[in-house]
Order: structure tokens, then C-alpha cells, then sequence
């Protein structure tokens, strides 16, 4: 199982490696910067089973302070995205302490409405300059030297962005720690009898999905030279629902699926405007009704189930 | 008095009656939330959607139809307590046995949908809607205008019959038992999945309801409810869903409080329902009048 796994994600580093050669590189990055951000929202839903309807606040809030800090106070790019992450990872320290004494459906509500008062926040405050956002970021030379100013150069740093947060991702998901969130997931109560202080592994968890959200986030940031409003409404967060949905929770590879599946999509169907919502939504319910472990997750029942029959 | 507080009473009270509407408002939404969440064990996300197209209902039932507001006020909420029905027996019904947040998704996606439909039909501008009450009443202190003082009482009515309906009649007295042990009391020969069905129609006809009363005084649009279910969401968690007075007393009390934030510190008055919520949440998770499960 796990020599598996790694060899599907050499296989998919690889095809990443050789992708802009022939697919343009802008749109890869921005698949790349939504996969992560899938991923590190599954971390929570596929593995400690916390649904976060608020994880638009630590992708949203984290490109405002890359933005800025690079745009206004003149922070080096690494800086600047270090600084989106680890204002982040604060932020879902803050939300997770509060959000954490709930479970289920109230644990969504509470992270959708504390998303929202971030929302309100970033609408309000001066630096985030309200409805015109940060524009033209500039896309300083990466530790001095890598020039970044090419889509193409900017993509192999994305793509070691990326990798990185998912091998993180992977590690803590096979850790001990991480088969601890999965014991929480399968029975709280029993973790809790086991000795677990599961609210500290709960709320450790949060702050990682957080930070590596705002990693993905304030990469955005940088590659689109631009941080908005979008990135923090509550559509952005059901966005990344969708796109982990799709590609199947609790998947190491779903994420990755669902945010290329996604964004493919909205790129064709941008010319239909206003239908775009309406699809989403049909995709949304289609998933939940038919196909709820998603296309991942299909897929490998699928195989396991042609291996269990070819067994007999 | 209220020179000292350094407001006119004018505005003072002004805004508390906006904060007693959006009170009215709140507490129409969570109740219905929590009627179809007691029954369900589903947070219908798709609730702010269904107000959105009670107002989209009452303004069709004018244009097309020619039907007064009085009318629509009855119609719309069956129009749109059916449109729930449909929607329970097709899909919800489908997604008991699994997890509740499939649930949350589905009704989140069935949100999108809705939303989407009426933003192609007709835009994200507001269409206007004509006061069936206009004038109002000098009360000395303050102007009160009919419509405004009809929605405050007309929700409180609505709001109480519900308690009554739930906590003092021999149907309700079905309904709190099939929603401790639904086995038992089906085994007792009750329709158990058509009640459910029925409750779920019932919540969903409350917010076509908020929708018609909304119609008057917020313009029309398509994009009405989204903003304000979050909001009603917070209120929820504030209030717990254990009772139905809780959710009642929770949704005034809030409006109230966001009117009162609008006169003395209005830049907090979009965040401080969420504010207040963090802080119930830190001292009593379970909300005011909730019990944790």
C-alpha cells in the first residue's frame, strides 16, 4: 500500500515536472495553489472528520499579508509568503480554539460565521484596500537570485510550494499523530477513554490545515500579483469543499483531482457567465447523491473490488 | 437620559426597531432551522435560499398574477413549503442513514442552485416591491410606520403559534417523541417519514414566510439570503437548538443588540453577532439554551 503511494506521487511529480511544456503554466499554477489548499482542507475532513465551511479566511487572509508585505513594506517574495502563512497558522489558532468545542454541524456553522466576520474584517480594514484589493504585487527575484518574473521559472517554484505542503500533508497523515486524527474521526469518545487529549490533536491539526491554507493562498497571491475580496467570501470556501467532494475526502491524491477537475471547469465554462453557479451546485449534489467518495475514491473501490473478484 | 448616552432618542429608537425587524427576521429563520434540525438532524444551508425565493414568490404572484401581498403572505409560503416537500422526498430522504454533513453538502449545493437560477432569471439588481401598509403612527419619540410595527407583531404571532404547535398540541406531542426515539413511536403506528417530510415542509414554508415579510422593506434580489443565513447560522449557535422559545428570545434579542451596536459603535455591526458568538462559545459551548450532544 504505501510503496503505492509513493510511487503515485512520483508519478504525479513527474507529470508536473514535464505538465507546462505543454499545458500553459498560469493555469497549472493556479490548479497547483487550489490543490494545495484542497489538500490541506481534506487533512481536516478526510482524516480528523472536522467539516471547516470558514477555510476561505486563512487562503484569503494569508494573500492579503503576502501582498502587502511585499508590495508595501518591500518584504524579499520567501518573506512574504512565510509571513501569509505564519498569520495564518495565528488565525486558525484563534478560530480552532473557539471552533473546536463544537462537534459536526455546529462545528461548520461556527467556522462559516467566523470566516464571515474575517470577511467583514478585510471589507473594513484600511490595508486590504477594500473592493479594489492589492493589485500589481510585485514579483520580486526568489532569495535574490531565482527571477521569477517568467511563468515558466515561477512554476517550478509553485510546483516545490506544493510538493512540499503535500509531503507534509502525507507525513503527518501516516504519522502517529496522524492515525491518532483518524481514531478521533472513527470515535471521539473512544480516543477520549484511550487517554487522548483529543481537543490538543484537534486543534494542532487545525492550525496546520490553516497554515498550509495560507501557504496556498499567499502563493496565489504572489502568482496572480493580485489579493482580493474573492479569496475570502464563504463561496471560496465552499469552493474548496467542492473540489475536495469531487476528487474524494479522505484520499491522499483526491484534492489534487477535484481542484484540476474544478478550475478546468470553471476556465471552459467561464464563457456561460451566470450558469457557472448553477453547475456547481449541480455538481455538488450529483456528488453527494451518487459518487460520495468522489472520483479518487470511486476509482480505487473500483480496483480494489476487481482485485478482490479476481482473487476468487 | 439619552442626551447622556450623546444620541437623539430619535435615532435611538429608530434603530431599535430596525434591530427589533432584523430580530423578527432572525428569529422566523432560526426557528424554522431548528424545527427542521430537531426533526432531521439536518442543517438545511438551503434555508437563506428558500426566504430569497418567498420574496421571489410574493413579487411573482403580484406581477404575473395580480395577487396582493395579504394573499401571496399565505400563498408564497405553501408554494415554497411544497418546493421543501419535493425536495425532501427526492434527495434529502436519500442521505438519513449516512453522516449528517452530506446533508449540509447536499443543501449547500441545492443553495448554489437555486441562487444561480434566479441570478440568470433576474439579475443581481433588486426589484422593487410596494408597501401594502404605507403611512405610520407619530409615537412622540419616534415615527412608527405601520408595515414596520405589522412585521415585529405579525412574526411574534407567527413565532408563538409555532411554540404553541410544537410544545401544547397532541401533534407536536408526536412530533418531540418521534424526535427522541423515531423507532418507538413508528412501532406505535405513527407515519414517522411523512411527519419528517411534513416538518421539513413546515421549516421551509416558515422561511418562504420571512421571505414574503422581507419583500416590502429589502429590495428583491437574488443574493438576499445568502449573506443573511450566515448570520442566522451564528444566531443558531448562539442559542442552541434545544428549544424552540430559545431560538425565539435568541433572534429578537440579537437584532436588538445589532441595532443598539449601529448607534454607538456602527463599525462593529456586521461582526458583532459573530463576536458574541465566540464568546458564548468559550464560556458555554452548548449556547444559551442548548444542551451539548
Amino acid at each position: 500500500m504505501k510503496s503505492n503511494d509513493s510511487l503515485m506521487i512520483l508519478a504525479l511529480a513527474a507529470a508536473l515536472a514535464v505538465a507546462p511544456f505543454f499545458i500553459y503554466p498560469v493555469f497549472l499554477m493556479k490548479v497547483l495553489c487550489f490543490a494545495l489548499f484542497a489538500c490541506a482542507f481534506n487533512l481536516l475532513i478526510g482524516y480528523v472528520g472536522l467539516l471547516s465551511f470558514g477555510h476561505a479566511m486563512f487562503f484569503g487572509f494569508a494573500a492579503y499579508v503576502s501582498g502587502y508585505t511585499v508590495k508595501t513594506w518591500g518584504f524579499p517574495t520567501e518573506i512574504g509568503i512565510l509571513a501569509g502563512m505564519l498569520v495564518s497558522a495565528a488565525l486558525g489558532l484563534v478560530a480552532g480554539l473557539i471552533a473546536i468545542r463544537r462537534q459536526g454541524i455546529y462545528f461548520a456553522m461556527v467556522t462559516l460565521a467566523l470566516a464571515q466576520m474575517v470577511f467583514f474584517f478585510c471589507v473594513q480594514a484600511k490595508f486590504t484596500g477594500g473592493e479594489d484589493g492589492i493589485q500589481s504585487i510585485p514579483r520580486r527575484a526568489l532569495f535574490g537570485v531565482i527571477d521569477i518574473r517568467n511563468d515558466f521559472t515561477l512554476y517550478y517554484v509553485v510546483l516545490a510550494i506544493f510538493l512540499a505542503g503535500f509531503l507534509v500533508i502525507y507525513r503527518t497523515i501516516h504519522s502517529p499523530f496522524g492515525q491518532v486524527l483518524k481514531a478521533i474521526r472513527e470515535n471521539e469518545p473512544r480516543a477520549i477513554s484511550l487517554g487522548y487529549k483529543v481537543d490538543n490533536y484537534k486543534l494542532l491539526a487545525f492550525v496546520l490545515s490553516a497554515a498550509l491554507s495560507g501557504l496556498a493562498g499567499a502563493t496565489k497571491a504572489i502568482v496572480f500579483q493580485l489579493a482580493t475580496l474573492t479569496d475570502v467570501t464563504w463561496q471560496m470556501s465552499g469552493e474548496v469543499v467542492l473540489m475536495t467532494l469531487v476528487g474524494g475526502m479522505g484520499t491522499v491524491l483526491g484534492p489534487f483531482v477535484g481542484a484540476a477537475i474544478i478550475i478546468a471547469m470553471q476556465n471552459y465554462l467561464a464563457q456561460f457567465g451566470e450558469w457557472v453557479l448553477v453547475i456547481q451546485g449541480v455538481i455538488f449534489v450529483t456528488t453527494v447523491m451518487l459518487f460520495r467518495r468522489g472520483v479518487v475514491g470511486e476509482i480505487g473501490a473500483y480496483l480494489a473490488k476487481a482485485r478482490g473478484t479476481a482473487k476468487e | 437620559m439619552f442626551e447622556l448616552l450623546g444620541v437623539p432618542p430619535q435615532a435611538l429608537f429608530g434603530q431599535l426597531l430596525l434591530g427589533l425587524i432584523n430580530g423578527a427576521f432572525y428569529a422566523l429563520l432560526s426557528l424554522g432551522l431548528a424545527v427542521i434540525f430537531g426533526m432531521l438532524n439536518v442543517i438545511n444551508f438551503t434555508h437563506g435560499a428558500q426566504y430569497m425565493m418567498g420574496a421571489f414568490a410574493a413579487w411573482m404572484l403580484l406581477q404575473y398574477a395580480g395577487l396582493p401581498f395579504w394573499v401571496a403572505l399565505v400563498v408564497a409560503p405553501l408554494i415554497i413549503g411544497l418546493t421543501g416537500i419535493i425536495v425532501e422526498r427526492l434527495l434529502l430522504s436519500r442521505l438519513y442513514h449516512l453522516d449528517h454533513l452530506y446533508g449540509l453538502l447536499l443543501t449547500f449545493g441545492l443553495a448554489l442552485i437555486f441562487e444561480g437560477l434566479f441570478r440568470k432569471q433576474f439579475g443581481s439588481s433588486g426589484l422593487p416591491y410596494q408597501n401594502p401598509l404605507p403611512g405610520g403612527v407619530n409615537l412622540g419619540f419616534m415615527f412608527l410606520p405601520w408595515y414596520r410595527g405589522f412585521i415585529v407583531m405579525f412574526s411574534l404571532v407567527v413565532c408563538l403559534g409555532t411554540w404553541f404547535l410544537i410544545e401544547r398540541t397532541k401533534l407536536g406531542a408526536y412530533l418531540r417523541a418521534a424526535t427522541e426515539n423515531p423507532q418507538l413511536v413508528q412501532a406505535f403506528g405513527i407515519n414517522v417519514p411523512r411527519m419528517i417530510t411534513l416538518t421539513y415542509g413546515f421549516g421551509v414554508a416558515l422561511a418562504g414566510l420571512a421571505g414574503v415579510l422581507a419583500a416590502p422593506i429589502y429590495s428583491v434580489t437574488p443574493v438576499m439570503g445568502a449573506n443573511l443565513i450566515i448570520v442566522v447560522f451564528a444566531v443558531v449557535v448562539i442559542g442552541g437548538m434545544g428549544s424552540i422559545l430559545g431560538s425565539i428570545v435568541t433572534g429578537f434579542g440579537l437584532g436588538i443588540v445589532e441595532g443598539f451596536t449601529k448607534v454607538f459603535y456602527p463599525e462593529a455591526s456586521n461582526t458583532v453577532i459573530f463576536i458574541i458568538m465566540a464568546i458564548v462559545l468559550m464560556i458555554r459551548p452548548a449556547g444559551l439554551f442548548g444542551t451539548q450532544r
